[in-house]
């Protein structure tokens, strides 16, 4: 919303300067956007004399001015526009003057080798029009050395402010001044709008055709003809202001419904009445309709958008846009001026769907003031009478105004209540008051009447926000909050503190952390076990963005490839975040994943002298999702790791972490190769993902205390064996065939060497295990060590296959 | 007594010739060894008259002894140097370059670091933290929070939805993180204090717009519960947040279909040469907006506006970690570019809490 200053005076009556209105306007709810003061921006350019104009010695297009500025001396001034003479009245700016249109400011230079003190400047060059064929040429009684601005009598300050969506009165230069009227600002000048009395009937039927549930989409529709009209140009202080908030003067009765639309908020149309054939019939439009409106393009219609029409068929979009064939031009010598009430839903849902934006819809989607309908047609009338001439007839009003008055009980106390503010009843009585509300009943509570230009009060609590907006909420004190506890207890829940302990864990194993988008493409929701039609957006901002993401993965993946693309080859990202595995909210899960990719393993980034590179593999994998378990307190020992994972995984190359087929905590490996090439994706990523609500709860500890050490005095016995299996045994099992045999003597047992080749049999590998044993109470003696031993070889054989290695 | 002194002079200038430990070693077993001189020189003590054993036998024994000492003398002379010349052949280049270590390397992205900021400050003003799902529906996303049916945020244009159901509901993606101010209330009795930080969407893509966003909604609920309380809670979240000793404030009203009275706040700054700075300059910058629960917000909740009041606010979580941390590009956050997260992300265990500084 767009007005200038002396616009803003029309209405109200005060003695405050531009800044304290802008102050005033932002702290009350009308936020100042911009404040365009051309009289500021100006105040440097004067009005000067061309005292001669002499060809310049070096350049045929230029001419050396001397230039009275109403000084002692006068200056020289270099200037090549073709209009330059000598006794000529132009404007002049010193060096040191900014000049908006070209963004440099004014300095004294050379030019060809003559000085030039200042500029003589042209319309455009001042932004005043686009006239830049030669300087501006004053009439010779322009006053020398007087500012131009205030000769020009230029520089009304435009206002420009950004309006909530619940302020329609405020679409209007009357209503903005009520505003600052209420905030003590100056007086609202109310002067009563009179009806003009027609001198014949008005000709043009009007046919409201809803049927009796849709009245609200035209509850009444005013329409008069006035005829013998001259539509001259607008007068030039109309054109100004028009001008100054950028629409472009057309013809005096255009301009009056722009002006009025304003002025007042209140949107108008305009007829060429010679132009309509027959009624005037206000419909729901017809699918296929069409309408060349006033923005010079074609609109076509469905059956929702309302229109008045006409024999010859659609006239106008209702409450939106005119057509281009019944408006008024030069020529028109009889008008229809129409003032009806749109329903806002339908004005915002029509224009949106059209994809058309006028100054109507943005007051009617917002809700015109339906009290103002009759006055506003004539205004309309008398600003026409005045500028056009012409013969009104009376004013055909079909269907009636809404009259419905809201009322709210309101107790004085509620502003206390919700705000903190303590203030005299009549202080709130008046701001009230001069924003137009009414009341009744004396005591506790009012019964508060709302002006019909508010269509946004509803409530108690509205008419709190009108207090506290007017009164200003620099008043309303910083109260502190009080503590409900004295020391701050523990209040995040375990996947709360999981989700925050798991981002610490994964980057303290220099993976870096990404936050890739929830939806991802069709395809890779697809690859990663997703891809159900409920996780399909219906209006996706892309097609790679149209499904709900089943795992992180593919965001990772595909961020890996962005990071390759950019020569960052090596690199191990992760992510804790939400998955989606359907649409209701216990679908949605929070998983933490990881993948790493090239020479980005666990030992470190990139080549190094100290150890031969090693690209990242599936255990570099397992390692983070174990640390990542150990950390948030999972049992890893306690955990089965299954050879194999979902389809996206690396067949022989990846694990599945559970404690049961019913309770997979998720899975690392290799991403499979197929997939990898699906996603554009070369060589070999290693990842892992879990699902962290699958993790076990913590157990409820009744006590801090962490259970006794148990440690013995006498040394550890650690033995070394190797054993001799097929290729398919997996260690582990040799590993717990070891720990089983003896639970409390067994301290450890580890894979100390792996090897397959030379000196082994082809399909056989020999697995190198450590031993620990742990000596409690009494040294063991060689005997029951070689008990142990014998022991551990016939269980691994019974179990594994396995034999000594020789 | 010239044969003890020329084996003395013979020995000890032996010893002193001896090399390294091995040669000293040779001598030693061939002066004390069951062979050696002073070995046999001692035998023959026990074949001596008594007078003539009291004047040779401190004389071996002397001998024996300074032997003793200049072998032991030698022996660690040549220690020393097998140990230096040893340190000499293991020096190393220590310019070379170790392994950058895992803790270096990783790293936490602004997003996160930015809620653990919030979270470290609201926790310790008693709020808790609430969540609720990305897929919202219509009812709590829109109609319990006051948006009148046909606002333009229910339009395709603005929010993502799901294909309608059989039954017709058509599912969304939560456009705030408001939603879970009502569910919180449907589930939880006043006393109410919960911040809801989470991932929003919104149908917007351009150059200061990303499809998806970071929100934090803050909501208390309870019987005295007012806008000085909220000026109160935004000023010294601000303070600390921003970690500077005074932020001055704007309240502007404003308007949101689920707070009444409604406000947005601007703090104030300098902008100078693309750079922030808040508690200083001429300048003001939105950061939140805010108000005092809508009556039929509370109602909607089954929360009875004349018993209980409340007020929330809600801000962009990726907007206040760019404030704070000179972001300028929205964009890069959900590329996940390793470039941009090595320089704009955090070290892993710079933690933010109120005790050791949000930030280090």
């Amino acid at each position: 919303m767009k007005f200038t200053l002396s616009w803003l005076r029309d209405h109200l009556d005060t003695n405050a300067g531009l800044d304290e209105i802008t102050e005033t306007l932002t702290r009350i709810g009308l936020e100042v956007e911009h404040v365009e003061d051309q009289a500021k921006t100006l105040s440097a350019f004067i009005v000067a004399k061309v005292v001669s104009a002499v060809q310049h010695p070096n350049a045929d297009k230029l001419r050396v001015c001397i230039v009275d500025i109403g000084g002692d001396e006068p200056v020289q001034v270099v200037c090549g526009a073709p209009n330059a003479r000598g006794g000529m009245k132009s404007v002049f700016s010193p060096p040191g003057t900014y000049i908006p249109s070209k963004k440099i400011t004014i300095a004294v230079g050379e030019i060809r080798g003559v000085e030039s003190r200042g500029m003589l400047c042209s319309a455009a060059e001042l932004e005043l029009s686009d006239d830049h064929n030669g300087i501006i040429d004053l009439p010779t009684d322009a006053p020398i050395g007087m500012r131009f601005s205030e000769y020009a009598k230029i520089g009304d300050p435009v206002i420009e402010i950004n309006l909530t969506p619940n302020r329609p009165d405020a679409t209007s230069v009357y209503g903005i001044a009520r505003d600052l009227a209420a905030a003590g600002l100056g007086t609202l000048k109310q002067s009563p709008i009179n009806a003009i009395k027609g001198k014949m009937p008005c000709p043009v039927e009007v046919r409201l055709d809803f049927s009796p549930d849709n009245r609200k989409l035209c509850p009444v529709f005013a329409l008069r003809l006035i005829e013998n009209v001259k539509n001259v140009p607008s007068p030039d202080w109309m054109q100004k202001r028009l001008k100054a908030i950028g629409l472009r003067p057309i013809s005096a009765l255009v301009d009056i419904t722009n002006y009025i639309t304003f002025d007042r908020g209140r949107p108008l149309h305009v007829f060429d009445a010679d132009k309509i054939s027959g009624a005037l019939e206000v419909r729901r439009s017809k699918t296929g309709e069409r309408l060349l409106a006033l923005d010079g393009k074609e609109y076509e219609f469905d059956d929702s958008a309302v229109v008045i029409a006409d024999a010859n068929g659609v006239e106008s979009i209702a409450g939106i846009m005119g057509g281009e064939h019944s408006g008024c031009t030069p020529e028109t010598t009889n008008v229809l001026v129409e003032s009806a009430l749109w329903d806002p839903v339908n004005i915002a849902q029509t224009g949106r769907r059209l994809g058309v934006t006028s100054d109507a819809r943005y007051r009617f989607e917002r809700g015109v003031d339906p009290a103002f309908n009759h006055q506003g047609i004539e205004l309309a009338t008398r600003l026409i009478l005045d500028i056009c001439g012409g013969t009104p007839s009376d004013v055909r009003v079909e269907g009636n105004i809404p009259g419905v008055t809201k009322c709210v009980i309101f107790p004085w106390s509620e502003v206390k209540r919700l705000t903190g503010l303590d203030m005299a009843e009549a202080d709130m009585r008046l701001i009230l008051e001069r924003l137009g509300f009414t009341f009744s009943g004396t005591g506790e509570a009012a019964t508060v009447s709302v002006p019909s230009w508010r269509p946004d009060i509803e409530g108690k609590a509205d008419i709190v926000e009108e207090i506290v907006r007017i009164v200003g909420l620099d008043h309303v004190q910083n109260v502190p909050l009080k503590r409900i506890v004295t020391i701050s207890e523990p209040v995040l829940t375990t996947i709360q503190r999981r989700t925050r302990l798991a981002k610490r864990v994964l980057a303290t194993r220099g993976l870096v952390e990404a936050y890739t988008y929830s939806f991802v493409s069709r395809a890779e929701a697809e690859l990663f076990g997703g891809g159900q039609p409920e996780l399909s957006l219906a209006n996706p901002i892309a097609a790679d963005m149209s499904d709900m993401r089943p795992s992180l993965l593919p965001g990772l993946l595909a961020a890996s490839q962005r990071n390759f693309d950019r020569a960052a080859y090596d690199h191990a990202l992760f992510e804790v975040g939400q998955v989606f595995k359907g649409d209701r909210p216990a679908d949605q899960k929070i998983a933490a994943a990881a993948i790493r990719r090239g020479l980005a393993g666990q030992g470190g980034r990139g080549r190094h002298w100290s150890d031969a590179a090693k690209p990242a593999h599936v255990f570099d994998a397992k390692a983070d999702a174990l640390a990542l378990l150990a950390s948030l307190g999972v049992s890893v020992e306690s955990m089965q790791i299954v050879a194999g994972a979902p389809a996206w995984f690396h067949p022989g190359r990846s694990g599945t972490m559970q404690f049961g087929p019913k309770s997979v905590l998720g899975h690392f490996g290799e991403i499979h190769p197929r997939v990898l090439e699906t996603l554009g994706i070369d060589g070999v990523v290693a990842g892992f993902e879990l699902v962290l609500d699958a993790l076990p709860q913590p157990k409820n500890k009744t006590t801090r205390l962490k259970p006794k050490l148990v440690a013995s005095g006498l040394q550890p016995i650690r033995r070394d064996f190797a054993f001799v299996v097929d290729a398919a045994v997996r260690a582990d099992d040799i590993l717990k065939t070891a720990r089983g045999i003896d639970r409390a003597l067994v301290a450890g047992a580890t894979v100390f060497d792996v090897y397959e080749g030379q000196g082994i049999e082809p399909g056989k590998k020999s697995i190198g295990i450590e031993i620990t044993l742990r000596q409690l109470e009494k040294t063991m003696t060689d005997a029951e060590i070689e008990a142990f031993s014998a022991k551990l070889v016939a269980e691994v054989a019974k179990k594994t296959g396995g034999v000594l290695r020789g | 007594m010239s044969d003890i002194e020329t084996l003395e002079r013979d020995l000890g200038a032996q010893i002193e010739a001896a090399g390294d430990e091995a040669a000293l070693e040779t001598i030693r077993i061939a002066t004390f060894g069951k062979t050696g001189s002073i070995t046999a020189l001692l035998k023959t003590l026990g074949a001596m008259q008594p007078d003539e054993r009291k004047v040779a036998g401190p004389a071996i024994n002397g001998l024996k002894d300074r032997l003793g000492e200049a072998l032991a003398r030698r022996k660690a002379i040549l220690k020393d140097a097998a140990l230096d010349a040893r340190l000499a052949a293991e020096a190393v280049d220590i310019s070379l370059p170790v392994r950058e270590s895992a803790i270096e390397t990783g790293r936490i992205h602004p997003v996160t670091q930015t809620i653990d900021e919030l979270t470290a400050i609201f926790t310790d003003m008693g709020f808790a933290v609430a969540e609720g799902p990305d897929i919202e529906t219509d009812d709590f996303n829109f109609t319990k929070l006051n948006f009148p049916p046909g606002h333009p945020a229910r339009e395709m244009h603005d929010t993502f939805f799901f294909n309608p159901k059989p039954d017709g509901e058509r599912l969304l993606l939560r456009t705030h993180t408001s939603p879970v101010q009502v569910r919180t209330m449907l589930a939880q009795k006043p006393p109410i204090r919960v911040i809801c930080p989470g991932r929003t969407y919104r149908c917007d893509s351009d150059q200061t717009h990303t499809p998806m966003f970071h929100q934090v909604e803050g909501l208390v609920i309870d019987k005295t519960a007012n806008l000085g309380q909220l000026k109160w809670i935004l000023a010294e979240f601000c303070k600390t947040f921003f970690e500077v000793p005074n932020v001055k404030m704007r309240f502007r009203p404003s308007f949101f279909p689920f707070t009444e009275p409604s406000m947005e706040v601007d703090i104030q700054c300098r902008r100078q040469d693309g750079e922030i700075r808040f508690g200083e300059g001429e300048d003001w910058l939105e950061i939140l907006g805010c108000g005092m629960v809508h009556p039929n917000v509370l109602r909607n909740c089954n929360v009875d506006p004349d018993e209980y009041q409340g007020y929330a606010w809600g801000m962009g979580i990726d907007r206040l970690a760019m404030l704070k941390y000179g972001i300028s590009d929205l964009r890069p956050f959900f590329e996940a570019d390793v470039k941009w997260l090595s320089h704009y992300g955090f070290r892993p265990l710079d933690i933010p809490s109120l005790a050791g500084g949000l930030s280090q």
